[in-house]
């Protein structure tokens, strides 16, 4: 009996070692990029270009890259567009999806419940589906080559997802409580920001981080809009405008690659299991 | 925007009260589906100004000639049907989208299961760095990956022939290239399975997998009685969900290949934008795009009606 007991922990032991192998084998895989990505940032382009010695390792460390980067005006410019658009893009598709979402789990009406259905389709149309049609419309706005336009496209691909999420939170508060607060005398808005808001706000997180990482990382429409260095954002500003000539400053656009990270991997690092929560909220219920 | 809900809902209290009961209690309700539909006015402004509209705009689109002078009918979707390019395009995204998905939801598989044996402290940081391809901007570790491919200072290279092994031409060759192009996209969506996958699990009762012990059943019986048929649901949406995604993926192939080499590893979405903004023919540029619309279509029916279904038997 103790015997057997014994061998089934140290298969246990075993399957874990096992585990901790593969993770680490996984690890080095999802990480070797990023990492990659660092270490040439902090070479000079001599280092870089003479072939002396492995890619992997870096014999003369330098902030050189960042520096001259941060030192000019147009990557100043693309990171100042990104911070622009993306806090326009948040507070517009939260205030949008907020009310649209309180209306669409709670106070029911004609055609609501298409109305979420259409939602919920509008979330799984990629952007590469319209950005022609849409190049059309933005030319007759009047705003091609204009960062703004950004600011009305962005959220037509966050809103759906963060009604979407910020619906499940909504639905999920028992109903006794919005009675309570009518009884109490509370006006709908009053309800929705003194006990909707509060309750959902592990939701509210959620959606607020999708909509910044989509706004802060998408490519297609500012490639597709813009092309003026002082109105491309980040991604876009990124690859056009450092990528160009013959001979690629890498240590430059790999340094620049940190930079437009950063601000993603600092807001994931914090919040990340709020987003985690309101992304699997349905997984964890089928 | 906003402001325009917070009017009407600031004065739903005080013109109900003098009135009598039941025609309060009547108008409290018009009121209350008016207040609703005011709060939905710009979701629904929005989803019918740029998206619903689009779509039927592109429809009209793509049967313009190159000029948008004259109505062809269905004669850019016949010409590119005739093109030898856009049929290896149809043929190269087919290819992209089945392979990537299979492979990322695999990896996503066994991470899930890999991780859910660590049990306490330490699998939150394990998850963190797991998730780090998912946080960084696609078009940013793109660019990396086609800086570790690149020919003359490569590093994959370097590694391989360090190993005594010949170089490879990662994005010159067609069959290396697509490769290439799977590979970068399976290392940034498989933490998106991963992460699904690893919550479904957490969501199985520990108690089954008791039973099916008790009753004899080894490590595959437990995944083949247990765990498959309790993820069922979530395997299926994800993997249609990555399905559109990954179909409709623009930045990997744009950055890394630009659809080279001749033009075999363009998708749907990179050929669109060469044709419809580099070369300036909207109207064709449309017409490419549109016919990942029936695909599209088909794959969100499925995902709507496995929704519907989850959401049936949670209310059960």
């Amino acid at each position: 009996m103790t015997g057997r007991r014994r061998s089934l922990a140290a298969e246990r032991r075993w399957a874990l070692r096992g585990s901790y192998a593969a993770l680490t084998l996984f690890v080095v895989f999802f990480l070797t990029p990023p990492v990659y990505t660092v270490l040439t940032s902090l070479k000079t382009s001599r280092e870089i270009g003479g072939e002396a010695g492995s890619p992997w390792v870096v014999h003369h460390p330098t902030l050189s890259n960042y520096l001259e980067l941060i030192g000019d005006p147009a990557f100043r410019g693309f990171f100042l567009n990104s911070l622009k658009v993306t806090v326009s893009v948040v507070v517009l598709s939260m205030a949008i999806s907020l009310f649209a979402a309180f209306s669409l789990a709670r106070m029911r009406f004609w055609g609501s419940r298409a109305l979420a259905t259409g939602v919920f389709l509008t979330y799984l149309v990629p952007a590469s589906l319209l950005f022609i049609p849409l190049f059309r419309i933005v030319g007759w706005l009047g705003l091609t080559n204009n960062t703004w336009c950004l600011v009305l496209l962005f959220p037509t691909l966050a809103v759906p997802f963060c009604t979407w999420v910020m619906i499940g939170y909504f639905g999920s508060i028992p109903r006794e409580l919005d009675e309570a607060a009518l009884i109490d005398g509370a006006t709908w808005l009053q309800m929705l920001f003194r006990v909707f808001v509060p309750v959902a706000m592990p939701g509210i997180i959620a959606a607020t981080i999708f909509a910044f990482t989509v706004s802060w990382g998408e490519f297609l429409y500012p490639l597709a809009y813009l092309y003026s260095s002082n109105q491309l954002v980040l991604t876009a500003g990124i690859v056009s405008e450092l990528v160009r000539g013959d001979v690629f400053q890498w240590g430059k656009i790999m340094a620049a690659s940190v930079m437009a990270a950063a601000p993603p991997v600092v807001i994931y690092a914090f919040l990340m299991d709020y987003y985690i929560a309101g992304l699997t909220a349905g997984a964890t219920k089928g | 925007m906003a402001d325009g809900a917070f009017a009407p809902a600031a004065g739903t209290q005080s013109p109900s009260r003098p009135a009598p009961r039941r025609a309060g209690l009547r108008t409290l309700a018009r009121r209350r589906a008016a207040i609703a539909v005011l709060m939905c006015l710009p979701l629904m402004l929005l989803i019918g100004a740029l998206v619903a509209w689009p779509a039927l705009y592109s429809i009209y689109l793509s049967m313009l000639n190159k000029k948008m002078t004259r109505f062809v009918g269905l004669g850019n979707f016949v010409f590119l049907l005739n093109r030898p390019a856009f049929r290896a395009v149809i043929m190269q995204s087919v290819i992209f989208a089945v392979s990537a998905v299979v492979l990322k939801a695999l990896i996503g598989f066994v991470l899930a299961h890999l991780m859910h044996n660590i049990r306490g402290r330490g699998q939150r940081i394990w998850r963190g760095l797991l998730l780090v391809p998912w946080v960084i901007p696609l078009a940013m570790s793109t660019l990396t990956w086609w800086w570790m491919f690149d020919p003359s200072y490569s590093a994959f290279n370097w590694l391989l022939n360090r190993f005594g092994l010949p170089s490879v031409p990662w994005l010159g060759q067609t069959w290396w290239a697509r490769s290439a192009v799977i590979l970068v996209n399976v290392w940034y969506g498989a933490p998106f399975f991963f992460i699904m996958y690893l919550a479904a699990l957490k969501s199985v009762p520990e108690q089954l997998y008791e039973a099916a012990t008790i009753d004899g059943a080894g490590t595959w019986a437990r995944l083949r009685y247990v765990t498959l048929p309790m993820l069922r649901n979530v395997i299926s949406i994800t993997v249609l969900f990555s399905l559109i995604v990954t179909f409709a993926n623009f930045d990997i192939v744009r950055i890394l290949t630009a659809g080279g080499p001749q033009d075999q590893t363009h998708l749907f979405s990179t050929y669109a934008f060469v044709v419809g903004i580099e070369s300036g023919d909207l109207p064709l540029g449309a017409a490419v795009s549109l016919f990942m619309l029936p695909i599209l279509a088909v794959f969100a029916w499925f995902i709507l009606r496995g929704v519907a279904r989850r959401s049936e038997e949670t209310m059960a």
